[in-house]
């Protein structure tokens, strides 16, 4: 998906240049008129998801808890079996992204000219355009000084048939620590979120926020090793944001749930979930199209340094944020007992606090 | 919720507007804005991967540090013992990150201790209030005293080694004529070096590379080098290579006459006899003095240049130099003449430095990464702009409006926190664009719920506003926790990227429940409308 995705930013980019102007001067035109009409009032109103849709999402739980489960153990396998493509940050070693002097790059000659360096395994990629190529080599034995010496004579072999763009050289155990940290990173956000969500929230959705969030960064995660996309601090920061704005849209259901536990002493909880989603429903949707947009954009237009930081958080904003925090992130808050003691509740008090399990 | 009163409609408006101001001065040349005044100067800062540059982080060997403070230490132990004339068998030994000495006569042991404790100095100085020393002596029995380095001692070291190193790299970087370089301590044994527009390291990494401990001593002629190689060598003598290729060995008394301490100043020039490139230094009175003394002992024969413990040249003494100046002639070329100017010039790094991590990118690349980022941005934003007018009409202009404003106070606020703007960073302010209508849609399609619930219009747009805040401000927190914890462990364009989204968050909140308030209590004021075209 990726690669296909990059080959559609590639047409993107060459025609670019040329159009881009165009385009922007077109859109702005458009934006003039339409701001006009719509404040004159003559645009129909546009309903994206119809006023009284009553969906049953609750009845998907017994299909969609399977199915959660079986992608998370497909996730989990595929991280064990095929693992992540680790990339610079996190494993060590050297990078150079090179674009050749003049006309395209020639990469077998180069494999053949830095092969004779004995570095162990060089990845030469071509990155953008015909005329750049992504270089990797492994990280050297010996210690910060020999991925230095490799990075000395990688310059000295290329010369001065291309232009060298990028360097990254990382000895062992920077790289180390680096990963550590955004495992750690990661950890605390997790644990950080669940405190805030506890404080403000029962701990039923503090627990059930924290399983739709570990489900969403091990269907991520799956998804890195099966796309095989670098994996560096740039994979931390898209997994972060994901979690925040998959806790984003949870929490925007839990409040309505919360709002209706107190109004509804009555209703059937699946009902009452249900009645949460719908009505929150039209928001979830047009909020994750124009998030949509905006990183559709990033990922047509934000060149190739980006790509995978883009296409990763696509997956896990728009694929599964959203279909966590409806499918998985409310339903779950039944089997987790929230609502099932209200009846019991003085009616001032909020019910959902005598919720115990 | 849809009253305000004039003054919190007139904090507001002042509010965004001062906060909007600020990114202004980035639409100025920098050097224009370089006459404003200062408190005018805050504008946003590229990060390297958009600007090209080069960032070099920097690790100060700590072995190296101790090894030198317990051989400091061994020294002391064995000069002190000496003078007061106590017997000790074996030596005085460094094991186990401790020196050890056997005092020969039981009888003397206390006496020696009492010496050696004379020894240890409260940390800090004198000013230290700590109790701690820097020193610890202990009897460990059978007539072994043990000198040991306490973990705050080697702490307070490692610390002072790390500010004295940043000194040292300030000046060599300085000496290369780059532009605004950063220098900064990273962790206990860190000094990250972030230099802009610097393409190729190479040359700094060489000059960052060498300790260029500087020393004037005396050659050993009492032994040829070939049989000191073969294990002949006095106790107060060394065997040291030469710097320039072929290695040739040099036998060099241990005693330094002068360091590179006493050097004021050096600079490349050409010998005016030869031609060749020299350096040639000046040094402060008592080096001038150490070494007019030194020359004046020593007319004839041979004395050693040593750099790092390598022989740059060992000329002999024709006459006695007073003048405290001279020069170093030894093979040089241009560059390399220029180099070590800048190296003594700058002064000794006090511990070697190992480059552990290495990025830099080339201002071609990051041009490119700055036009497709800006394309990006604008091809988004218009895509969303477009997206709300079409859903909700006038208040999509309204949300339109907000969120004009709220890119803006991003790029304020930015500004003025002198922020790094990255690539990461412009796909951060990206995806404000896109989450910030989210406050909007939040707010719209509560007051289109209770419409639908029988409201009349303007209780409709209250209760609106008044439900969906509270939303707001959960779902944003969270997000907000995201981008701190990613700041905290994040380096570079990952830092840039927190940044903006943390600041767009911010940002998002305020114009929700201020502005776009605002804007809507205007409209409803004006207009008293019997129904919400939404």
């Amino acid at each position: 998906m990726v690669g296909a995705v990059a080959a559609a930013a590639e047409r993107a980019d060459l025609g670019a240049k040329t159009v881009n102007h165009y385009i922007l001067i077109g859109l702005g035109i458009l934006i003039a008129v339409l701001t006009v009409v719509a404040a004159l009032g003559v645009l129909p109103s546009l309903r994206i998801v119809p006023d009284d849709t009553h969906f049953d999402f609750t009845r998907f739980r017994r299909i969609s808890f399977p199915i959660s489960a079986a992608l998370s153990i497909v996730a989990i396998t595929l991280f064990f079996t095929h693992g992540l493509n680790l990339g610079i940050d996190f494993k060590g070693g050297t990078l150079l992204e090179v674009k050749a002097r003049s006309g395209t790059a020639d990469i077998a000659a180069m494999r053949t000219k830095l092969d004779a360096l004995g570095l162990g395994e060089i990845q030469l990629q071509q990155f953008g355009g015909p005329d750049n190529v992504l270089i990797r080599v492994a990280e050297q034995p010996g210690g910060d000084a020999a991925q230095q010496a490799a990075l000395q004579k990688l310059r000295g072999a290329l010369g001065d048939s291309v232009d060298i763009q990028r360097t990254e050289v990382l000895g062992p155990r920077v790289a180390g620590e680096l990963l550590a940290y955004g495992m750690l990173g990661l950890m605390l956000a997790i644990v950080g979120i669940l405190i805030y969500l506890w404080f403000r929230f029962e701990w039923q959705f503090a627990l059930g926020a924290m399983i739709a969030n570990v489900h969403d960064i091990v269907l991520t995660i799956g998804f890195m090793s099966i796309s095989q996309v670098d994996f560096d601090l740039t994979s931390i920061a898209a997994l972060l944001t994901i979690l925040g704005y998959s806790l984003n849209d949870t929490v925007v259901i839990y409040d309505r749930i919360r709002e209706m536990l107190r109004r509804y002493k009555k209703m059937p909880m699946p009902q009452l979930l249900n009645e949460s989603i719908n009505s929150t429903l039209s928001r979830s949707i047009i909020t994750h199209f124009t998030v949509t947009l905006a990183l559709l954009a990033l990922l047509l237009f934000g060149g190739h340094a980006i790509h995978s930081f883009t296409a990763v958080m696509m997956f896990g904003v728009v694929l599964v944020g959203t279909y966590t925090s409806i499918f998985i992130a409310a339903p779950i808050l039944i089997y987790l007992g929230v609502g099932e003691h209200r009846e019991d509740a003085p009616d001032s008090a909020t019910p959902a606090k005598k919720s115990k399990a | 919720m849809l009253y305000f009163t004039r003054w919190k409609a007139l904090g507001i408006i002042l509010t965004a507007l001062i906060v909007c101001l600020c990114a202004v001065p980035n639409f100025f040349p920098e050097a224009q804005v370089k006459t404003w005044p200062a408190w005018a100067q805050r504008r946003l800062v590229l990060g390297l991967d958009l600007q090209g540059g080069s960032y070099l982080l920097l690790e100060v060997d700590s072995s190296y540090v101790k090894k030198e403070r317990l051989d400091q230490i061994r020294d002391d132990v064995r000069r002190t013992l000496r003078d007061a004339k106590i017997g000790f068998t074996g030596g005085v030994t460094v094991r186990n990150d401790a020196v050890e000495v056997r005092i020969t006569k039981e009888a003397d042991a206390q006496a020696a201790l009492a010496k050696l404790r004379e020894l240890s100095q409260p940390l800090g100085g004198l000013m230290g209030s700590s109790g701690q020393r820097d020193l610890e002596v202990a009897d460990a029995g059978g007539g072994v005293i043990r000198l040991s380095i306490p973990q705050a001692a080697m702490l307070d070291r490692m610390r002072k080694t790390i500010e004295q190193s940043i000194q040292i790299v300030e000046r060599r970087v300085n000496e290369l004529g780059t532009v605004e370089p950063v220098i900064q301590r990273q962790g206990n044994d860190r000094i990250l070096v972030q230099v802009p527009g610097l393409q190729d390291p190479t040359r700094l990494k060489e000059l960052l590379g060498k300790t260029a401990k500087m020393e004037f001593r005396m050659v050993d002629t009492s032994v040829p080098p070939d049989q000191a190689q073969a294990g002949r060598l006095p106790p107060e003598s060394e065997l040291l290579m030469s710097a320039s290729p072929p290695p040739t060995p040099y036998v060099v008394k241990k005693q330094v006459l002068v360091a590179g301490g006493d050097l004021t100043d050096a600079q490349a020039s050409f010998d005016q006899r030869t031609g060749e490139p020299v350096v040639s230094f000046k040094f402060n009175t008592s080096g001038a003095r150490k070494f007019s003394q030194a020359t004046t002992e020593n007319v004839g024969l041979p004395f050693a240049i040593v750099l790092d413990n390598k022989v740059i040249s060992a000329p002999v003494i024709r006459e006695p130099i007073t003048g405290g100046q001279g020069q170093i002639s030894g093979n040089f070329t241009v560059q390399s003449a220029n180099d070590l100017a800048i190296l003594l010039r700058a002064g000794a790094l006090p511990a070697p430095l190992t480059v552990v991590e290495e990025r830099t990118v080339g201002p071609g690349l990051g041009q490119d990464s700055i036009e497709k980022g800006e394309l990006a941005a604008y091809v988004g934003s218009i895509l969303v702009i477009v997206f709300m007018l079409v859903t909700y009409r006038l208040f999509g202009v309204f949300a339109n409006i907000a969120v004009a404003i709220n890119v803006a106070m991003i790029f304020g606020l930015l500004s003025l926190l002198n922020a790094t703007l990255t690539l990461p960073g412009i796909a951060g302010i990206v995806l404000t664009v896109g989450i910030a209508v989210d406050s909007n849609v939040l707010i719209y399609e509560r007051i289109r719920e209770e419409l639908r619930g029988g409201r009349n219009a303007i209780s409709a747009i209250d209760a609106g506003f008044k439900r969906a805040l509270a939303t707001i401000l959960d779902s944003n927190i969270t997000t907000f926790i995201a981008a701190a914890v990613l700041f905290y462990i994040g380096t570079g364009p990952v830092r840039g990227f927190a940044v903006t989204l943390g600041i767009g968050i911010i940002t998002t909140v305020f114009t929700a429940f201020t502005l776009t308030r605002l804007i809507v209590a205007w409209w409803v004021r004006w207009r008293r409308p019997q129904s919400v075209p939404i």
